[in-house]
């Protein structure tokens, strides 16, 4: 089951400094278990970021990326109060969606 | 004489262009290190198992169905701020000194019903899974974040824990002859490129409570404390100790007290 992502969004001006951690396994298909037999594919194929519901960043991601990835993007435009969402979809069509509401910088 | 000396200096310098200027100062591998430490610390892995940790925390588990919210961790039951810092100390309850993990294990037995045994049989992370008291020892270290560290030493267990931990520290015995000292004992040491604290000495004994409970990025794993003194164990060729036992409480007694008055940065990151 899919477990919970950290968000976090600085603003600064109107562009908010968004660094996502995700927590998946991101199997490569290459790694053998104990028992020697492959471990199947398993990683986020493709990640969507959403302001106030219209999408800001979408990205294809592949096996190639790290075990509980951290992806950090800017978005420009945003501002106090808005409501951040991101969303994760992996391989295996496992899905999971996290929101934030944007905060004013300091 | 002297101007002798100052141009001996600068011809040692001319003579000698590819040294690098890092080179002066006195671990340059290191400071390198702790800068990766430093960008790698913003966006730690460990904050995931932070936040299964409080929702374990939160949660009726157990034969008893009950959550960990009653759980006294030295500051009144259910009180996680600043705990971390003030541990490892003696619980009355239990008629001994734990650290925060052997204190987290002691709940889950009393208040939920879990069977020590069961929890004590595959205790330490692996690639496949992460035993809940180590996301619970994470998210309860988190609770302490940016607080000073002071282990108590006011109750005679904790001043005798305290000297047994010393005594496990410079204990040299098994295959290699080995202590904690042997390689912890000295200014200066390291093991391939990974320094290695002198924990005898305050200003380095941080290092022993800081940055555990770790992600460790090879293999992307949250270990605790636990885990960590069972492998020095191992590394030593000693004999493998309890887990949560009395030998592992007293030795982070040790090491927590000596660390005592620093600031605790959170649960770490590590190579």
């Amino acid at each position: 089951m899919a477990e919970p992502m950290k968000i976090r969004a600085t603003l600064q001006g109107d562009v908010a400094d968004v660094r996502v951690l995700m927590a998946h396994p991101m199997e490569t298909g290459q790694r053998k278990d104990a028992a020697g037999k492959l471990v199947p594919l398993h990683f986020i194929q493709s990640i969507t970021a959403q302001l106030n519901g219209k999408t800001v960043f979408s990205a294809d991601v592949s096996q190639a990326v790290s075990r509980n990835p951290v992806f950090a993007f800017k978005v420009k435009g945003a501002k106090a109060g808005d409501k951040l969402s991101v969303t994760w979809q992996d391989n295996t069509g496992d899905k999971r969606t996290d929101e934030l509401v944007i905060r004013a910088g300091s | 004489m002297k101007q002798a000396l100052v141009l001996g200096i600068v011809v040692a310098v001319a003579a000698a262009p590819w040294l690098p200027a890092a080179a002066q100062t006195p671990d340059p591998t290191a400071a390198e290190f702790d800068k990766f430490r430093e960008i790698m610390e913003q966006d730690n892995p460990a904050e995931l198992f932070e936040v299964k940790g409080e929702e374990l925390w939160r949660a009726r588990r157990g034969p008893k169905n009950a959550s960990l919210e009653r759980c006294d961790l030295g500051l009144g039951p259910g009180v996680v701020q600043g705990a971390y810092a003030q541990m490892p100390r003696y619980f009355a309850d239990a008629g001994r000194v734990m650290d925060a993990e052997a204190r987290i294990v002691h709940c889950m037995v009393t208040l939920q019903g879990f069977k020590f045994e069961e929890l004590a049989k595959q205790p330490f992370s692996s690639l496949v899974r992460t035993p809940d008291p180590v996301s619970l020892v994470t998210y309860v270290a988190a609770q302490s974040r940016g607080m000073k560290i002071a282990a108590p030493r006011g109750h005679p267990k904790e001043r005798a824990a305290y000297e047994t931990g010393k005594a496990i520290y410079f204990y040299r015995a098994g295959a290699f002859d080995f202590s904690c000292a042997s390689c912890h004992g000295v200014d200066g040491k390291r093991i391939r490129t990974q320094p290695l604290p002198n924990f005898t000495k305050p200003e380095q004994a941080i290092r022993a409570v800081q940055g555990w409970p770790g992600y460790r990025m090879t293999g992307g794993v949250m270990h605790s404390l636990q885990w960590r003194l069972n492998d020095c164990f191992r590394q030593q060729r000693f004999p493998e100790p309890g887990y949560t036992s009395e030998t592992l409480s007293a030795l982070l007694t040790y090491l927590t007290v000596n660390a005592n008055g620093h600031v605790y940065r959170g649960p770490g990151i590590k190579r």
